[in-house]
């Protein structure tokens, strides 16, 4: 037979929350036994969750508001986006109509260089990639080093990945993705919750320095500029408004490194 | 939507609990838990198979948190302690499991962020460490010593001696 594993103060922890198997908490409880202080320590602390529990307990029983009503809320939500469906529609038959449609061509078609370009390329890549549960990415954070060499060739410009941690914001990995302008750099980011961010970088013809511009564009939010010639636009199913401290902070490394 | 609606619904009173726990007074609680359900809701299809709704949930309402908190740090806003909690504030003092309640939710209250969650999560909410982790996103070993330290800093400040004028505060009764 082994000799006893030491007591930690994780098991302590742990058999506060009762989580310990029988043998284990047989274990700590013999302990606690022997050793008075930390008895009295370990039962404070259940005194403690307990008294937590009940303090917080009459939140639990209070009647749902209305405005949390999930039913409502998703239903509000679909009528949202039932409206918009129709109005989409028209617009297209208006466009797809002869003088008018030309005449409106201007105005509807799509920006094919400078930063609305780029912002239009990342949004499609982030559709189609972004939303892939199982396979968002080409390369992982674990070969971050070899991403970065991969895309900076192709783009035959030295890459960085930004650090987003500490905006909540994990890593996850990223891919070299087509646009009508060449190859781009596209970096995957993750949140506590799940939620993507996408931040696509490449070589910019047209506009070489522009300003942070917003872009949304069917339920996803962007900002995108470009500086000397790198052009970087984020996209996430967000406010574009949000993404600004985010865009600063990529903005402040990639200016960091030049 | 039935579906979501089934699995959402369960976890909106002790969403309400860790909210009331997070930020400033009720409504501002409320509004963080519609903003988490709201994300729940156009976020659906994207959970992964088979993570369990309850902690996704919870991580939202988490992250929802986090940049309220930046926000307010950002607008040089002070978060007032004084109204921290304020609905659980307003419950009669008890004494009966030998732990005066507003006292206990002052301390609380006295908390880092981080401190609270943990206890929350794990004490209150009675998600696994490892659900707790997910929420929290940091390692397994991080609860385990966050836990440790928020404990004994609770401990610590129920066994301080409360200031009388800050007891008569806190005895109000709505």
């Amino acid at each position: 037979m082994s000799a006893p594993r030491p007591i930690s103060e994780d098991d302590l922890q742990a058999y506060v929350d009762q989580v310990l198997d029988d043998g284990r908490r047989a274990e700590v409880a013999d302990y606690l036994r022997l050793h008075p202080e930390t008895a009295r320590r370990i039962e404070g602390y259940i005194v403690q969750r307990d008294a937590l529990r009940i303090a917080l307990a009459p939140i639990v029983e209070e009647p749902i508001p209305p405005e949390l009503s999930v039913r409502a809320l998703a239903e509000a939500r679909r009528a949202r986006l039932m409206i918009w469906r129709p109005a989409v529609a028209a617009a297209m038959l208006l466009c797809l109509g002869g003088v008018g449609g030309w005449a409106a061509r201007a105005v509807f078609a799509p920006p094919v260089n400078g930063v609305g370009a780029l912002a239009r390329e990342a949004a499609d890549n982030y559709r189609v990639y972004a939303s892939d549960v199982h396979r968002p990415v080409e390369m992982g954070s674990a070969q971050k080093a070899d991403l970065v060499r991969w895309v900076s060739s192709r783009l035959h410009s030295p890459v960085e990945v930004p650090d987003l941690q500490s905006a909540g914001y994990r890593f996850i990995g990223g891919r070299l993705v087509t646009t009508p302008h060449g190859p781009a750099a596209m970096f995957l980011y993750e949140d506590g919750a799940g939620e993507r961010l996408a931040v696509m970088v490449r070589p910019m013809k047209v506009q070489k320095n522009t300003a942070m511009s917003e872009q949304s564009d069917g339920g996803l939010g962007g900002v995108s500029w470009a500086t000397d010639g790198v052009g970087y636009s984020l996209v996430a199913p967000t406010a574009p408004k949000s993404l600004h401290p985010l865009a600063n902070e990529v903005r402040r490394q990639a200016e960091a490194v030049i | 939507m039935d579906n979501m609606i089934a699995l959402i619904e369960p976890s909106i009173p002790s969403l309400r609990r860790y909210a009331r726990s997070l930020v400033r007074d009720t409504s501002e609680a409320d509004d963080l838990v519609q903003d988490c359900l709201e994300r729940a809701i156009r976020r659906w299809g994207q959970r992964r198979g088979n993570s369990d709704t309850r902690s996704w949930l919870f991580s939202i309402l988490h992250n929802l948190a986090i940049s309220r908190w930046r926000q307010i740090q950002r607008q040089g806003r002070h978060m007032a302690i004084d109204d921290a909690t304020d609905a659980a504030l307003s419950q009669p003092a008890n004494q009966s499991d030998g732990m005066d309640h507003a006292d206990l939710i002052r301390a609380l209250a006295d908390l880092s962020p981080d401190d609270r969650a943990v206890l929350l999560l794990v004490g209150v909410e009675q998600l696994t460490y490892a659900q707790t982790a997910a929420v929290l996103g940091v390692p397994i070993g991080t609860v385990m010593s966050r836990l440790s330290r928020a404990r004994e800093r609770l401990a610590r400040r129920i066994a301080a001696p409360v200031i009388t004028t800050q007891r008569a505060h806190l005895r109000r009764i709505k």
